[in-house]
């Protein structure tokens, strides 16, 4: 029995569980206390300033975030003194932000816009003193000095989430701000590249690197044939901040945004991730059968942020790694070289451009080893789900008034279970599906393996397959994934399969798609990927069509040699800056 | 107009002295880790108000340092910036008239050559090199991390078990350490900036004086590996105490005939009360740890012999051989080192000083303890021969005065030469030479030097000797265990380069230190001998801390704790300080800030709750 708190806000009484915040206690009445750095459960640390209250009897102002109710508190949330610190600390935070609003990638996005606007701030009484700005604008990465707020988001979320420590407070007194942590510059560091700090900064402080020019020049180049593909869990989201309700926000009307916006050919991530189904299915059976020439578990390939904090946290375990290149990769490989053929055409002129919800995908496209098709990279170019977003909004196209339209052929072609390859256990589940009908030469019931799914951090199951148990474990979240490989070291737990995804709830949670103020719709954009699944015709990777005419006709079968040269990598190919050592 | 007038401080001045007060309590709460180049440039900044504004260099010079200062903290500097900084400051320390203009310069030019790796970090990478990584001043200043916000939190809630189960999270000694501890923690006490540090060794003692008998928390499961300590002192027996609760079995070798080490036999009684003492080991030994008295290394088994049967050994044998003076008649009869006088003491052996006249040569807390126990042993006169003034005594301001307040007489400003001897070779007098002020020495201290004075003549049967201990070390020596510089060579974590399982620390590393340093080596020794046996055992305690007090925190000036009277406790070895008062330490309590909830603590590092 959860002991109840009376107290009195703005003269309502309220009745609130115990060791509730006076910011919560006053939301939960309607009254919507202003806030800005805190971020529930992640950063209750009171920085801003912007949600003091007063409370009778109490000589200060406190911060309704981080302090709790109790019996007959009374709490003013408007009063002179409260309107008077919030404005002022909300002008404060002005002073040293870089307003140049019109052309910053989270203008309409930004908590600290809304807020200004909100309390109706028409113009500044301080000095306006801009902290410099140093940055390798180069790395997918970039954060601007002169806008960072330090809310501290970032740091508590790659901290707390993530574990990576990347983020950390630098200088002291009055210079004190965020950068990369131990003085290392953001190439030096072990960053997985997972974005989650971009997706938690209120501000525009924290942004992909925008390669959206560089897609459109690509479109107005003559010479070059531009095909496009779409990552399964940019569907669930790209609707987002164009105001689409997500039964009208569908693939399909992507792809019709896609071909107005003049891309030549509109494919779908989906057909090769079930084509990485096939490779890495099969090259966990053959491992199991050559279980002594293997390190186990063996660890799923297709999440970038993933792979980059293996190589940077345990480099030991990389061997443990599936040799499969993720969906993107083999989909870049796949057009370059089979699909060129098709067309009968220079590989070189096809300009190579993957949409996904990702910001390691821009790193992993540009890996110097990832150009096995012809010699030029594989992937061209990478655009996060909220540069194209952007790119829709800059080439003025109405998505609501358009059609849906059908992806091309034959790379548009995927299944049920590529499609969830955007949600967390969804690798997992789709490669059970198909490795059962390998070892078994029949499907299983297609939601036999349902059990991975969920937005729990660290997932395990057992499944027989014709008797053999097969031991998997799923982790999402980089924080939830260093608990899993402790685990695995310490030889407290035993798997035979491991898929991680480095952000939380997967690819649907991932760093480059569209940011909504103190909202996790990963769970969200998972549902959406799983009903795709069932109203699927297709459930299972090695029943489309297109995989096995890709395989009849050019790549012989999974594991063949032309499938290795093509569709699969060498993870000691490029280096990975190392974890620091401990202080 | 008068001739003359009489000058009284108007109104605005009165502030501002009070302002330079307020600044005063600021600088001595002012957290470590700060960026030293802010910081030359805001010292610079007042430095300037200070002008007169007659002279050149000092009136545009100073101003020119602190654009150029700013300019290197914006990013805005080139590597020629700095040589520039130099060669002006050296010409305003030249050239300026008086020591507003040249001692400001100096300071910038102490920093530009002290800590020059900043300056150079801020031109190259637009980065300080440091940063503020002690967000609650008192944990971070205690060496062994103890939750102080939350114990001093539970005393103020009345919950004075779960505070003293709080305490020995990280520290087993919270009954010693309440009465002789030397409180870093307060050193840089956030409640500085307004009146002065909490006095949380007060508040400690009193959570113990009002705890009752406090069991030591179960165990974890016997792990069947087995831990030799070297040396039942503060560290040994700390180690010994994480090690056993971590589920080790822990056997001390002690070569005494009792367990403390230098609490027992270092720290008189009426400072520290035995029964205090032994209730802390009591706790200690409850966890199960075994005992082995009156054993020697070296002597009666050997280091190897130790390794054979351990998994792995701490060695923990403090500083308990004396240094000598080295002055003529050191050897006669009546000249006693300060260890051997407080070792006897510990043992209950009492020398007895009646009507003698008693010189101790130091400056130290050892010869407080020394003229202090003389005094109560019945001496006739009691006096203390140091070379430097009393303020630069190192021991605690404390301690002098009690001392003098208990008819101790200081001779400072005089260097001991020679101890004169009668016939017999019993001493009758140290002989001792003025010394007069010099310049001021790296630590901040004058320098002593020969006064032109002639020598001064002490009368004295009895010459204490307290000018520092020292290690025995063959034993280990000879063993393997690398030495350097009079003391064991061990890492940070404790573990000794090339001897795998052996660990080493308080003062046989260190060299005489802290109570609390020494409890924080034995922390840090079993953590990671608890890692080096293959575990990863975790201390942690399960109180919950009361919430921050939101409301004011008024104006209250600090609480010392009381003392007996000077003219009644001299006579005896009973304690001689009293705990607080029901009423003020609840004062007290509530005068802290609260630094693991208000301000950085609350993101970062406010509060660890196991290791």
């Amino acid at each position: 029995m959860v002991k109840m708190v009376h107290l009195t806000i703005d003269g309502m009484a309220v009745s609130v569980p115990r060791n509730t915040s006076i910011l919560d206690a006053a939301r939960s009445v309607g009254i919507n206390v202003p806030s800005l750095c805190y971020l529930k459960d992640l950063n209750e640390i009171a920085a801003c300033r912007v949600c003091v209250v007063e409370i009778e009897g109490i000589q200060k102002l406190v911060a309704a975030c981080n302090n709790h109710v109790w019996d007959g508190m009374v709490v003013y949330t408007n009063s002179p003194r409260v309107r008077e610190a919030r404005r002022t600390n909300v002008e404060l935070i002005l002073s040293q932000h870089n307003c140049d609003c019109p052309y910053c990638v989270r203008s309409g996005n930004c908590e600290l816009q809304r807020l200004a606007n909100d309390l109706g701030l028409s113009h500044l009484n301080y000095h306006k003193e801009l902290p410099a700005n140093r940055w390798d604008n180069t790395f997918p990465l970039i954060r601007d000095a002169s806008k960072c707020i330090k809310c501290m988001r970032c740091i508590q979320v790659c901290d707390k989430v993530q574990s990576l420590n990347i983020w950390d407070l630098t200088n002291t007194g009055s210079r004190t701000t965020v950068d990369v942590s131990r003085g290392r510059t953001i190439r030096e560091a072990d960053c997985a590249l997972c974005g989650q700090c971009i997706t938690h900064c209120p501000v525009g402080a924290l942004r992909e690197r925008d390669d959206t020019q560089r897609a459109f020049a690509a479109l107005n180049d003559k010479e070059k044939i531009t095909v496009v593909q779409i990552a399964p869990a940019v569907r669930a989201a790209w609707g987002e901040s164009l105001g689409l309700p997500r039964d009208k926000a569908t693939v399909n009307r992507l792809v019709a945004a896609l071909r107005r916006m003049g891309f030549r050919y509109v494919f779908d991530t989906d057909f090769s991730a079930d084509l990485t189904i096939m490779e890495e299915g099969s090259e966990f059976l053959q491992r199991l059968q050559n279980r002594d020439d293997y390190a186990w578990p063996m660890f799923t390939s297709c999440c970038p942020g993933w792979v980059r904090f293996l190589k940077s946290q345990y480099p030991d375990m990389v061997p443990n790694l599936s040799t499969a290149k993720s969906p993107q990769q083999m989909f870049g490989a796949v057009t370059k070289s089979y699909f060129a053929e098709i067309l009968g055409v220079d590989p070189h002129k096809i300009f190579s451009v993957s949409v996904m919800p990702c910001l390691a995908k821009k790193q992993e496209a540009a890996i110097p080893v990832m150009n096995d098709a012809c010699g030029d990279p594989d992937v061209d170019l990478v655009l996060t789900t909220r540069e194209i977003d952007r790119m829709i909004r800059a080439e003025h196209i109405d998505v609501h008034a358009l059609d849906e339209e059908a992806f091309d052929s034959p790379l548009g072609v995927g299944t049920g279970a590529g499609v969830i390859f955007g949600a967390t256990g969804g690798v997992m589940e789709a490669a059970l599906r198909s490795a059962y009908f390998l070892v078994t030469g029949q499907n299983p019931q297609p939601d036999a393996f349902k059990d991975v799914r969920g937005l729990e951090g660290w997932k395990e199951a057992t499944f027989e397959i014709q008797g053999t148990p097969v031991r998997v474990a799923v982790a999402s979240g980089l924080g939830n994934t260093r608990r899993l490989m402790e685990a695995i070291r310490a030889g407290k737990v035993s798997y035979d399969f491991v898929e991680i995804m480095a952000c939380p709830g997967g690819c649907a949670g991932g760093g480059g798609q569209p940011i909504h103020e103190a909202q996790e719709l990963a769970g969200v954009r998972g549902e959406v990927l799983y009903g795709l699944d069932a109203v699927n015709n297709l459930r299972f990777s090695h029943e489309n069509p297109s995989v096995q005419r890709l395989y009849s006709d050019y790549l012989m079968r999974p594991l063949s040699h032309r499938a290795h040269d093509l569709l699969h990598t060498d993870h000691n190919a490029w280096e990975m800056p190392q974890r620091p050592a401990a202080k | 107009m008068s001739r003359l007038e009489f000058y009284s401080t108007s109104g605005s001045q009165a502030v501002v002295e009070s302002l330079y007060r307020d600044l005063e309590h600021r600088i001595v709460a002012s957290p470590p880790g700060l960026c030293p180049v802010d910081l030359a440039a805001s010292f610079l900044k007042l430095c300037h108000a200070q002008t007169c504004g007659k002279c050149v260099p000092c009136r545009v010079g100073l101003r020119q340092l602190e654009l150029l200062i700013e300019d290197v903290l914006n990013g805005r500097a080139t590597m020629e910036t700095l040589d520039f900084i130099e060669t002006t400051a050296q010409v305003i320390s030249d050239s300026a008239d008086c020591a507003i203009g040249y001692e400001a310069a100096s300071m910038v030019l102490k920093g530009i050559r002290g800590f020059r790796d900043d300056y150079e970090s801020h031109v190259k990478t637009g980065r300080c090199l440091c940063n503020l990584d002690q967000p609650v001043p008192c944990v971070a200043q205690c060496p062994a991390g103890v939750d102080i916000p939350g114990y001093v939190a539970l005393v103020g809630a009345g919950r004075y078990a779960d505070a003293v189960r709080l305490i020995r999270k990280d520290n087993p000694f919270p009954g010693a350490c309440g009465l002789v501890c030397e409180h870093p923690c307060e050193s840089r006490c956030r409640r500085n900036m307004i009146e002065g540090a909490v006095n949380i060794r007060g508040l400690k003692r009193y959570a113990v004086d009002h705890a009752g008998i406090v069991p030591p928390p179960p165990c974890a499961e016997p792990t069947g590996k087995r831990v030799a300590v070297v040396g039942g002192g503060p560290s040994g027996l700390s180690a010994a105490y994480y090690l056993s609760l971590m589920g080790h079995k822990v056997t001390v070798y002690e070569s005494r005939k009792q367990l403390g080490g230098m609490l027992r036999y270092g720290i008189p009684s009426y400072r520290l009360p035995r029964e205090e003492l032994q209730k802390d080991i009591d706790a200690i030994l409850a966890t199960g740890v075994e005992v082995k008295l009156g054993v020697t290394i070296g002597r009666d088994i050997s280091l190897a012999q130790l390794h054979k049967q351990y998994d792995s050994i701490y060695i923990s044998i403090g500083a308990h051989t004396d240094k000598k003076v080295g002055i003529e008649g050191e050897d006669a009869r009546g000249v006693i080192s300060a260890v051997e006088m407080l070792r006897a003491i510990g043992d209950g052996t009492m020398p007895d000083f009646t009507d003698k006249n008693v010189v101790v040569i130091g400056g130290g807390n050892v010869a407080m303890d020394c003229c202090r126990s003389a005094a109560r042993l019945g001496a006739k006169t009691v006096s203390v021969a140091y070379r430097r003034r009393q303020q630069d005594m190192t021991a605690l301001a404390e301690e002098v005065e009690g001392a003098m307040a208990e008819g101790v007489e200081l001779l400072t400003m005089m260097a001991p030469i020679r101890i004169e001897a009668d016939e017999e070779d019993n001493a009758v007098a140290l002989w001792v030479q003025p010394q007069r002020v010099g310049s001021i020495d790296s630590a901040g201290r004058p320098r002593p030097e020969k006064a032109d004075q002639p020598e001064v003549r002490v009368e004295a049967d009895v010459i204490i000797v307290a000018i520092g201990q020292s290690i025995e070390l063959k034993a280990f020596e000879e063993a393997g265990v690398p030495i350097h510089r009079g003391t064991i060579a061990a890492l940070s974590s404790g573990g000794i380069e090339n001897n795998d399982g052996i660990f080493a620390g308080g003062d046989c590393v260190t060299g005489p230190a802290t109570v609390i340093k020494a409890i924080a080596a034995g922390k840090v020794a079993a953590a990671n001998i608890d890692e080096y046996l293959g575990f990863e055992h975790t201390i942690e305690v399960d109180v919950k801390i009361p919430k921050a007090y939101l409301g004011e925190r008024p104006s209250c000036g600090r609480s010392e704790l009381p003392m007996e009277k000077a003219y009644e406790r001299k006579g005896n070895f009973h304690c001689i300080e009293c705990g607080f008062t029901d009423e003020v330490a609840k004062q007290e309590a509530q005068r802290c800030l609260r630094c693991d909830h208000f301000g950085f603590g609350v993101f970062k590092g406010g509060r660890t709750k196991k290791w």
